[in-house]
């Protein structure tokens, strides 16, 4: 028998189209209302059918945030997943499912419990009731609430009729009474605590927390054209365009998506385009326009591995470099790279208060992995959020590009106030006409690239620091790898080490540099060159002693990081 | 003609600021032809300067901007149509005017032409139509003619030229229409009429390059263009036929095809018609999706 307590990682592996995304929803929504902390992510190959794709759901007493290598319990739908997730498996793994699936070769590797799921779904009567009758079983197992299974079947499938939502039902109470039975037969043990207040708290991916978050912080228009892992926020605004009353638009490539954001903005709109980094390449024209024209814009970037297409499925800390100098010549810029989804919400909105205010590029720096996360999370704090409107009144005289001290002009749109607004492109005088005046030119130049940047870099926020301040080893870790690093620094359990967290990326204040006085320093991330460990060279004169680095285009596993922590601090 | 119309006071156009007093365009140039004919559109329309914007991309065509008072934005080389489709969408209030060259507009932006043509929006795009580049000095354009010689082309240009009257009737786009600058009085009527016209409408306007076009020159558009005075603009047919005829070229309104337009279909404006700068975020309606993601 195996026994499974507090903390459970189920991996569900088939084939694209094999419907495994049906089996993850079913569980993670239900085994959440049964008070189960949860934790979803997902890898898939580029292609529509066949390949193989997995899920990692994590089931835990405590709250889970993070991607971590192994396996407990595997249900594989083909051929194929148990080579493929190999490093994955140790003796501990609970396999389950039928044994046509399951290489001879690991047969005496793991604990195989076989299950006819296939009968059990013809039993129902078709071959397509398989995945439902899987998610039946591991509700089972954990003594989900089945009432929630059943609500979530009448949801996904009310559309398409009462059968099909009777067949689902009957064909996941025929896996849920496996599940009960496989653990009165004592098969499996499972104890995870459960939580009331887990039930009552919202599941939601980092992609929807974007597009929430910039949907809270006042978006109304969002322009883009698909490209991967970036449309899935495309796709939340879209389906609920109507009632937010916002423009979506799929336009003819990633140059006119960015262009009518800015002619959006220009006219006093909220707009954004969401991308990843192929389409930004496209865009690095147009972003040299909004610092030129001081015109301000929001950058959803959900990174990929490049360069050009490389995998468009997978993900990696890449772009960094790419965001930072996007564009010729100097001009400001702001990047962020939220950690987790409650921050992928509160900097989505606040990208919008920024753009506003200091009328430059502000990028939200994703990427696959965080946007195809998804766990239990308290609900966001509404009242909290705050929407800063910086739009003035174009009075007669009004000066598109004011010479001010901190480099601000105030922005005025087209068809408020009696005067006209003229945005320029080219190198411009204070009401926005061209010039070739040498010392207006060196004016404009210093209140862009000098001033307006220091004004920026002064107000930025300073990085988190998660552990003591008296800890010798200082982890540097940037974006979405948050809680993957900090759950590592935990099973590390030494108290000399603390996380210092950056989801504020640029311009970094000075003032961050005190973090990192006689410390040893270890940066990770997903990337080959340490992009992110050069930017702290480039920005605040900081040595980073130890580079952990990943770059195979899967996200770090919690093991991965703990390892190579071991190796530097023991 | 009605001899009030020349009347119609257009001064308020006239731009008092110190960077609009120079202009960069060359003497005898046809810019400046079609400035007049575009401040008297505006004047006669009983606009007000803060209420249109003129959105141009890259060329000399596209300074126009900074040599009229109306609310302007010079963009980047082709780019003028996203733009000012944005800026009609976020406030359909505005008068939207996307302005640029026959490099700007068929070139560099020709992608973006095809498919606001598609789209719809109610902008009026006017290429300045001189059949050569202008500000980078008299390299062959999209609509340059066979067979003419340039510093870049030495050896005769030797591609078709863009016809985009045709295209744009194929695409079955909204309002499609022609002129030649050296026409003011019609080409005024043109302009308004495009600018009325609900939809995307095309103009495109003729003007010679007296730098860098000796080909293509005042004499040269009044020998080779005629006034379509017997034709119907709703008949999509006749208007392809006029639009593949090459000399003399035909000018006037070639098509007309009501339709929706972009704004008028996207569900911002369903119901409601407010520009989007003066709306508030919907809390209640993220409330409304956290409580569905709070029960499954
Ligand atoms: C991306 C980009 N490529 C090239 C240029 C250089 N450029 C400026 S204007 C122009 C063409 C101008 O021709 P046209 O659009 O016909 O306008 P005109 O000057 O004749 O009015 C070019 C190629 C540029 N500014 N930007
Ligand atoms: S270069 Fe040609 S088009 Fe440009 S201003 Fe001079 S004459 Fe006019």
């Amino acid at each position: 028998m195996v026994e499974f307590r507090e903390d459970l990682s189920v991996v569900l592996g088939g084939a694209a189209g094999q419907g495994i995304q049906t089996v993850e929803e079913i569980l993670t929504r239900t085994l959440k209302f049964s008070g189960y902390n949860v934790y979803a992510n997902k890898e898939y190959m580029s292609r529509v059918r066949g390949g193989i794709n997995t899920t990692e759901i994590r089931v835990s007493s405590k709250r889970v945030r993070a991607f971590v290598k192994k396996i407990d319990i595997l249900i594989p739908f083909k051929r194929g997943v148990l080579p493929w997730v190999k490093d994955r498996i140790s003796e501990s793994t609970v396999v389950i499912g039928e044994k046509e699936n399951v290489e001879e070769e690991f047969l005496e590797k793991v604990h195989f419990i076989e299950v006819p799921l296939t009968k059990m779904a013809l039993d129902v009567g078709s071959q397509l009731y398989l995945n439902t009758v899987a998610a039946g079983i591991v509700v089972g197992i954990f003594r989900g609430e089945f009432s929630a299974v059943e609500e979530y079947l009448k949801e996904r499938f009310g559309s398409k009729g009462e059968n099909v939502v009777q067949k689902n039902i009957e064909a996941a109470k025929k896996g849920y009474e496996l599940g009960l039975k496989l653990l009165e037969e004592g098969a499996v043990k499972v104890e995870v605590q459960r939580d009331e207040k887990v039930g009552d708290e919202i599941l939601l991916s980092g992609a929807e927390a974007v597009a929430l978050g910039a949907l809270a912080g006042g978006m109304n228009f969002l322009s883009f054209y698909p490209m991967s892992p970036s449309t899935g926020v495309a796709v939340f605004a879209a389906q609920h365009a109507e009632d937010f009353g916002i423009v979506v638009e799929q336009v003819e490539d990633e140059i006119s998506a960015i262009n009518m954001a800015l002619g959006a903005w220009y006219a006093g709109a909220r707009a954004m385009v969401t991308t990843s980094g192929g389409g930004f390449a496209l865009m690095t024209e147009a972003l040299s326009l909004a610092g030129m024209a001081e015109n301000p814009i929001v950058i959803h970037l959900a990174q990929r591995p490049g360069p050009a297409t490389g995998l468009p499925t997978r993900t990696m800390q890449g772009d960094l470099n790419l965001v930072l100098h996007a564009g010729h010549g100097d001009f400001p810029r702001i990047i962020l790279a939220p950690g987790n989804i409650e921050e992928a919400f509160y900097l989505s909105t606040e990208a919008f208060n920024l753009a506003d205010r200091y009328q430059v590029p502000v990028i939200i720096l994703t990427d696959q992995y965080l946007v195809d996360t998804y766990y239990n999370l308290p609900e966001f704090e509404l009242d909290k959020v705050k929407v800063e409107k910086h739009i003035v009144e174009a009075k007669p005289g009004y000066r598109r590009y004011e010479l001010t001290e901190d480099g601000i002009s105030p922005r005025a749109i087209p068809g408020y106030g009696e005067d006209v607004v003229v945005a320029n492109g080219n190198e411009h005088d204070e009401w926005g006409d061209i010039t070739e005046d040498e010392e207006l030119t060196v004016r404009m130049q210093e209140k862009r690239a000098i001033r307006k940047l220091e004004t920026i870099r002064k107000n930025a926020p300073l990085p988190r620091l998660l552990g003591g301040e008296d800890a010798k080893y200082i982890i540097v870790a940037w974006g979405s790898t948050l809680h993957i690093v900090e759950e590592a620094i935990e099973k590390l359990g030494r108290d000399d080490v603390a996380l210092l967290h950056f989801s504020w990326l640029y311009p970094l204040n000075l003032e961050a540099k005190k973090f990192f006085e006689g410390k040893t320093i270890i940066a990770v991330e997903l990337n080959v060159t340490g992009q992110f460990a050069e930017l702290l060279r480039k920005e605040l004169g900081v040595e980073v002693h130890h580079r952990v680095l990943k770059y195979d285009g899967r996200p770090f596993s919690v093991e991965e990081v703990l390892d190579a922590l071991k190796v530097v601090v023991e | 003609m009605n001899p009030n119309v020349e009347k119609v006071d257009k001064s308020r156009f006239e731009p008092k600021r110190p960077g609009s007093q120079d202009i960069a365009w060359c003497p005898g140039c046809g810019n400046f032809g079609i400035r007049n004919i575009l401040t008297t559109a505006l004047a006669e329309l009983g606009l007000n300067p803060n209420e249109v914007a003129i959105i141009s991309g890259i060329g000399q065509a596209a300074k126009m901007p900074h040599y009229i008072k109306v609310n302007g934005y010079h963009t980047l080389h082709g780019r003028a149509i996203p733009i000012a489709t944005g800026v009609k969408v976020a406030n359909p209030e505005l008068t939207v005017i996307a302005e640029g060259g026959d490099g700007d507009m068929y070139a560099e932006g020709g992608n973006h032409l095809l498919h606001a043509i598609r789209r719809n929006p109610d902008i009026t795009v006017l290429i300045h139509d001189n059949q050569i580049y202008g500000l980078t000095k008299g390299q062959a354009s999209p609509t340059t003619m066979k067979g003419m010689k340039t510093p870049t082309q030495p050896w005769g240009v030797f591609e078709e030229p863009f016809n985009v009257i045709a295209l744009a009737i194929a695409l079955d786009a909204s309002f499609v229409a022609r002129t030649f600058m050296g026409y003011f009085r019609e080409s005024v009527e043109i302009i308004k009429k495009a600018i009325e016209h609900k939809g995307l409408a095309i103009v495109d306007i003729f003007h010679p390059c007296v730098s860098f076009n000796k080909v293509n020159t005042y004499a040269w558009y009044r020998e080779h263009t005629y006034w379509m005075d017997d034709h119907d603009p709703y008949d999509r047919e006749a208007a392809f036929k006029r639009a593949i005829e090459t000399d003399p070229l035909p000018l006037g309104v070639f098509y007309i095809n009501e339709k929706p337009t972009f704004e008028e279909l996207v569900p911002a404006y369903k119901r409601d018609k407010t520009p989007l700068w003066k709306r508030e975020p919907k809390v209640e309606e993220i409330r409304k999706i956290l409580d569905i993601k709070r029960r499954l």
